[in-house]
């Protein structure tokens, strides 16, 4: 089978045989991580810009890491050093850059739909690497691998997303990705964090935290995104983390041997305290490395071969 | 209308393995040092036969292990379909080690020189030897098998087709004309 896209924009548009072949072809390349020599000469002489627009540090060391264990050539833009920071526009950054000739661009961009424009507009391929509050497809795609990896599938997989899911792309490429694989999806948070008829995507919302997480397999937390917020979206730091931080005490209402889940950055003692983040359900660093698995597949399976 | 023909069965299989692994133990004076790659997927189940039919002779196990050539291939760039690639499991280092490389059926040689290719990367062994259960001619490269289950002169245009399993059931060579 082949990834029939050009682009990788959203996990809503991904076929379930398209997930699963993603996953596969991630779980083989895997073990490259895990070789003296960690790189393979299938992308010699490609070239894969990575174009960001909001601050990261795994998602796009793991792309660089990613295309540089496939041979690929790996530049980084960040803009505050580009000529983003004397006001160019996005799309004729976008023209400029298309003008040298790379294979894969890969854009982080503050406006949800940014990388949708880009996609329409340029011959190469594009990959989302967070839109705005829309959509962030590999964390989602790297998420599916560990759990694919630690409970063999993701069918009937209970999994509670707490936290703040209105400003979260991580939460909505995960209830896609994770509903469309058959898992049950719960999400919590306070009321002010979550979006009015998102049950519509076929999950339940609460807003208890004991009452999300009794008995899940899975807790997945989002990180607060301060810096996508409003002034007044809850009253104290202290307050939330009252209700809805993960705590040693709180993972006993899970299932035994429950899987906890931060896409990262943490914010420690808000949403998750440090010794459960770095406890022993933990899968935290998996997903990180699993990461740069997920990201050597997608740019393995869109470039060349056509 | 296709023609096919059995040009191997499951005796003359077994018979060319059994040969082929004294061979490697005469070339090599035992199993010091040897290990045996398989290449995916045709060479998964030679290899481990040859490792077994080896243990079994010399009453010592070998490390064995699976190679996939694809990240390596020279037509990922030119063809049109584009292979899954799957698993590489070799979960020892290379240094200094007989590679006996195994696969089942020998043609251009491209995808010895990818496999070849990929042996380095996982170390520096010490030699590389080829055994394969069909040398079927047509090399687009310098490579030959130093063990060769038998050779099978065929158009350009045949289809070789090795089916084995793990039971060794029904094991057969066949040649289909194409």
């Amino acid at each position: 089978m082949e990834l029939s896209k050009k682009d990788i924009l959203d996990i809503g548009d991904l076929s379930v045989e398209e997930i699963n072949l993603i996953l596969d072809t991630a779980e083989s390349l895997k073990e490259i991580s895990t070789r003296k020599i960690k790189k393979v000469p299938t992308l010699r002489g490609k070239t894969i810009i990575n174009l960001f627009y909001e601050a990261s540090t795994r998602t796009r060391t793991s792309f660089e890491i990613a295309a540089k264990r496939l041979s690929a050539d790996a530049v980084n833009i960040s803009t505050s050093t580009s000529s983003v920071a004397k006001g160019e526009t996005l799309i004729d950054t976008a023209k400029t850059l298309e003008s040298m000739s790379p294979d894969i661009i890969i854009i982080r961009h503050s406006a949800s739909g940014a990388p949708h424009i880009l996609a329409r507009l340029l011959q190469q391929s594009v990959i989302n690497a967070g839109d705005g509050k829309h959509e962030h497809p590999t964390q989602a795609l790297l998420d599916m691998m560990t759990l694919r990896e630690k409970r063999g599938s993701l069918e009937g997989l209970k999994v509670a997303i707490v936290g703040d899911i209105a400003h979260s792309r991580v939460a909505r490429s995960n209830i896609h990705g994770l509903t469309k694989m058959g898992a049950e999806v719960a999400l919590c948070g306070p009321v002010v964090m979550m979006p009015r008829h998102i049950e519509k995507l076929g999950v339940t919302v609460h807003h208890s935290m004991e009452d999300a997480i009794r008995g899940v397999d899975v807790i997945m937390m989002l990180r607060i995104q301060f810096e996508r917020q409003g002034t007044n979206t809850f009253p104290s730091m202290r307050e939330y983390s009252k209700y809805y931080c993960l705590t040693g005490d709180r993972i006993r209402l899970a299932h035994d041997d429950v899987l906890v889940m931060h896409p990262g950055p943490i914010n420690r003692g808000i949403e998750i305290a440090p010794d459960v983040a770095y406890g022993p359900y933990s899968v935290i660093l998996n997903q990180v490395t699993n990461g740069v698995a997920v990201r050597m597949a997608l740019l393995y399976l869109l470039a060349g071969g056509k | 209308m296709t023609k096919k023909k059995v040009v191997m069965d499951a005796e003359a299989i077994d018979r060319s393995l059994t040969r082929i692994t004294y061979e490697i133990l005469e070339r090599n004076k035992g199993t010091e040092d040897l290990v045996v790659i398989g290449i995916r997927r045709g060479g998964e189940c030679l290899a481990k036969r040859l490792s077994k039919m080896i243990g079994k002779i010399e009453g010592t196990e070998i490390p064995m292990g699976i190679l996939d050539v694809t990240l390596y291939r020279d037509d990922f760039m030119t063809s049109k379909e584009k292979p899954t690639p799957r698993k590489t499991d070799i979960p020892f280092s290379l240094d200094q080690k007989k590679v006996i490389l195994i696969d089942d059926v020998l043609f251009t040689g491209r995808t010895i020189r990818a496999a070849m290719d990929a042996l380095i990367d996982f170390g520096r062994p010490r030699l590389i030897q080829l055994a394969v259960l069909i040398d079927r001619g047509h090399r687009e490269l310098p490579i030959r098998a130093d063990f060769i289950g038998g050779s099978l002169p065929s158009a350009l245009w045949d289809e070789i087709k090795v089916s084995l399993n793990e039971q060794m059931e029904g094991d057969e060579v066949l040649i289909i004309e194409g």
